[in-house]
This record gives C-alpha cells, structure tokens and sequence, in this order.
C-alpha cells in the first residue's frame, strides 16, 4: 500500500473535536471554515465556549482568523467566488451562536459603520462579506441592503451617526453614483464627518481617490484594516 | 467598376464571434478580418484590456488597416477604454454586449422596469452550464443560488435569432434560477448599425451611441 493511500485513508476519517487541545482545535475551525464546512464549524465553537472560552476570543481568533486566511487566498487566486461563499456561511453558522452572547457582554464597539449597495445596483454579495468581517471585528454595522440613493443615505447618516459610511457597486454602470453621494456630501458640508469607503469589483485605488472617498477597499478583510487605519487616525488628530 | 473597399480588423469578444460571422456572410463585407478573444475573459474583465492590446500589436505588426473592437466596456471600468485611446482605436457602444444588441434607450427601459433583471444573449444561452452554472460553483453547491440570484427577479433572453430550442433552452435557465421568463428578439441590434455605418462612412463607434 502506497503512502498517499495511507494518506487519504487518514484523510477520510472522522475527526473528534472534542478529543483536540485548544490550539489545535482553533486550527481545525480555521481549516473546516476555509473548506465550508458550516456544521463543523459550528460544532468547534460551541466546543470552545464549552471550554469557557469568551466569545471575542473565539471570533477573534477562530472565525476572523480563519476567514482572513480565505480572503488572502480569494485574493491571491486560490480560492473563487464559489468557496469563499461556502466559507462566509461557515462562518455565519459560528457567528449566529457567538451574536447573541458578544451583544450581552461588555464589549466596547470598535465603531459604527452604514453600509449599502449603491442606486441601481442589486448585487449584495460583497457587501455582506464586508458587514460580517466588519462584525467579526467588533463593528457594529447597519447595512442598507441594495438599490440606496442618496436620500436613503442621507437618512441612515442622519439616524445612525456612524463613524463610516461603507458603499457598494459591482457594475461599471453603478459605481459612478458614489461620487453623486460623495458629492452631495460635501455640498451639504457634512463630508468630513464620517470616513467614506468604497469597494467592489470593478473599482481600484484610482477610483476611490477620484470620486473623493478616504479609501478604497479591495476584499472584506482589507476593510477591516482601512477602518480601524482611518479611526486610528481620527482619533489621534 | 467599384474599388475593393480598404481592409478593416475587427477584434472581439469570443461571445460575439457567430453574430458578426453572421454580418459578415449576409452583407458581403468580405474585406472584414475578424479576430476573436476567448469568451471566457466575460467572467475576467480585468483580463479583457491586455488581452486587446496584445492583439492589437499583433494586428499593426502585419498590416497597417484600420481596426475595430467589437467589446463594450464588458467590466473593465474605462481600462479598455484607455488602452484604445492610445491606439485611436474604438469600440461598440454601452457596457456590455446586452445594451448594444437591445440599444442603449430600450436597455435603459428594461433595466428601469425590473432593476433584478438577468440578462442572456444567443451565447450565453448555449453557454449557460458552463459560464454561469458552473463557473459561479452551482452544479456543486445549488445552495448557493439565492446568494447570488436572490436579489433577481427576471430573467430577459435577447435573443439574436429565431430558434425554438434556444428559447426552451433560456426558459429552462430561467427556471433553474427561479425566475420570470422574457424573450426581445434584438437581432444584431446597435452592433449591426455600427458595423454598417463605421464602413460607409467611417464614423466612430463611440459618436454613434449618443
């Protein structure tokens, strides 16, 4: 018998999460994550939490560390569209055990953030990624939906008072709208009262400087990083 | 006696090869050398601006005739755009080969009436498994049709050709995806127009959407 026989038959078999220490069991929530795997993936953060494990820790370092892994690789060109969704419903299985539990702790916000898909623009996939990387890492976050203008907008800023304005496009036909709310923004002389974001597909660095936002975000993960840059700054200026 | 009318290039999208085959075996127009990229760059956009430009380079280094390129912006967010600047190079109207096919007023129309709508031509018809079903993970993970398609409320075939089975067939991708069903019949559309009127007169591509 070959090894790589040997190896798939190791392969094959069932893992107990029960039976792995904490270090290895964070290691096999990040790798059922990357591979989809929503009941597993369940099963090991309740198996941490069992462990008394707090609920930050566990969506620190098992769910947000396991998807950050995803978006390196999405981005890199390992994984596609179709594993990284499989991947962000794995962790959503995680996060809606762990929700409840970080809601009814103490945990400071790490800020607030709206977020929409722009005026003629449907696609949400994205924009989800972001809303729950942006969870993940503590924000709290009100997402719009798709198809918002400018006054819908507006009314979300004027409700909410968030530190971030997060907007979403995935086609070249919509992403120009961004620069209409941008634009409406500073005529209402209300541009520099929040951190404006942009992401999706066809954008770029260039874009985002073009249409006025403070930064472009290219994946989820990233946004999570640009977010807590721009506060950082904030605060310290 | 007529002259030969001057050569011209046309590169394109692999998705369009059939169509503008189609123009050219019923107008005659025997002095346009078509050259196609792969279809499959439709789910690469990024891809589509070098692509182009490599084959324009190939093109001028054998031969001096004019070039057309039949893409619209096809997802590349003006980079295609940028690459035929440098080259005084244009290309077909619109954002993709839907709004060229039904004409920028009547996509305007559809896209006003049903913001969800999904679009399929002739191509993506018969490519439907390939580059939509199995390229965004469906034939693996069907769970993952409301992710994407959730937010779709109908499904528009613009059809280029009468042909039965290619109705049934975009009915049936409609169906697989839970949608309302709609068949335009668009024919060669704006593409055609262009096509013509860049020959005659030598209009631009671009000056011929406004």
């Amino acid at each position: 018998m070959s090894d790589d026989i040997e190896n798939d038959e190791y392969d094959d078999e069932e893992i107990d999460l029960n039976a792995l220490p904490d270090d290895e069991l964070v290691e096999q929530i990040q790798n059922d994550l990357y591979d989809g795997l929503k009941e597993e993936v369940v099963e090991g953060t309740e198996i941490l939490l069992q462990r008394k494990w707090k609920p930050a820790k566990i969506l620190s370092e098992a769910l947000v560390g396991g998807m950050t892994i995803v978006g390196i690789d999405f981005r890199d060109g390992i994984l596609f569209v179709p594993e990284v969704l499989l991947s962000a419903n794995a962790m959503k299985g995680g996060m809606e055990i762990l929700k409840p539990l970080l809601s009814a702790s103490d945990s400071v916000s790490a800020g607030k953030m709206v977020i929409g898909t722009v005026k003629g623009d449907i696609h949400d996939i994205g924009k989800n990624l972001v809303k729950m990387m942006m969870e993940g890492a503590g924000f709290e976050v009100i997402d719009l939906g798709i198809n918002q203008s400018v006054d819908d907008y507006f009314a979300a800023l004027e409700e909410h008072k968030p530190d971030i304005l997060g907007m979403s496009a995935l086609l070249t036909t919509t992403m120009p709208y961004m620069k209409v709310v941008i634009d409406e923004m500073v005529a209402k002389g209300i541009r520099d009262d929040y951190i404006v974001l942009v992401g999706g597909a066809p954008l770029n660095e260039e874009f985002g400087e073009a249409v006025g936002a403070d930064g472009y975000c290219r994946d989820a993960a990233s946004t999570v990083d640009i977010a807590k840059q721009h506060l950082a700054l904030r605060k310290a200026g | 006696m007529n002259q030969p009318l001057p050569p011209i290039n046309i590169i394109a999208c692999g998705a369009l090869a059939k169509e503008l085959m189609a123009l050219k075996s019923i107008n005659h127009w025997q002095n346009l050398s078509i050259s196609c990229l792969p279809a499959k760059y439709h789910n690469t956009p990024a891809l589509i601006p070098a692509a182009v430009e490599k084959k324009i380079l190939q093109i001028k280094a054998n031969n001096d005739a004019q070039i057309l390129v039949a893409y619209g912006d096809c997802g590349t967010a003006g980079v295609l755009d940028k690459v035929l600047q440098k080259y005084d190079i244009e290309r077909l109207p619109g954002a993709h080969c839907y709004q060229f096919f039904v004409g920028q007023n009547a996509f305007d129309n559809l896209q006003e009436e049903e913001i969800g709508t999904f679009y399929l031509t002739d191509f993506l018809v018969k490519q439907f498994d390939s580059y939509v079903w199995k390229n965004l993970g469906l034939d693996r993970h069907p769970e993952l049709l409301n992710l994407y398609f959730g937010n779709y409320k109908r499904l528009v075939y613009l059809a280029q050709t009468t042909n039965d089975s290619l109705t049934d067939l975009a009915k049936s991708c409609a169906a697989r995806m839970g949608l309302k069903f709609e068949r335009i019949f668009t024919g060669y559309g704006d593409m055609a127009n262009s096509l013509e009127r860049f020959k005659q007169n030598k209009i631009p591509f671009l000056s011929l959407a406004s």
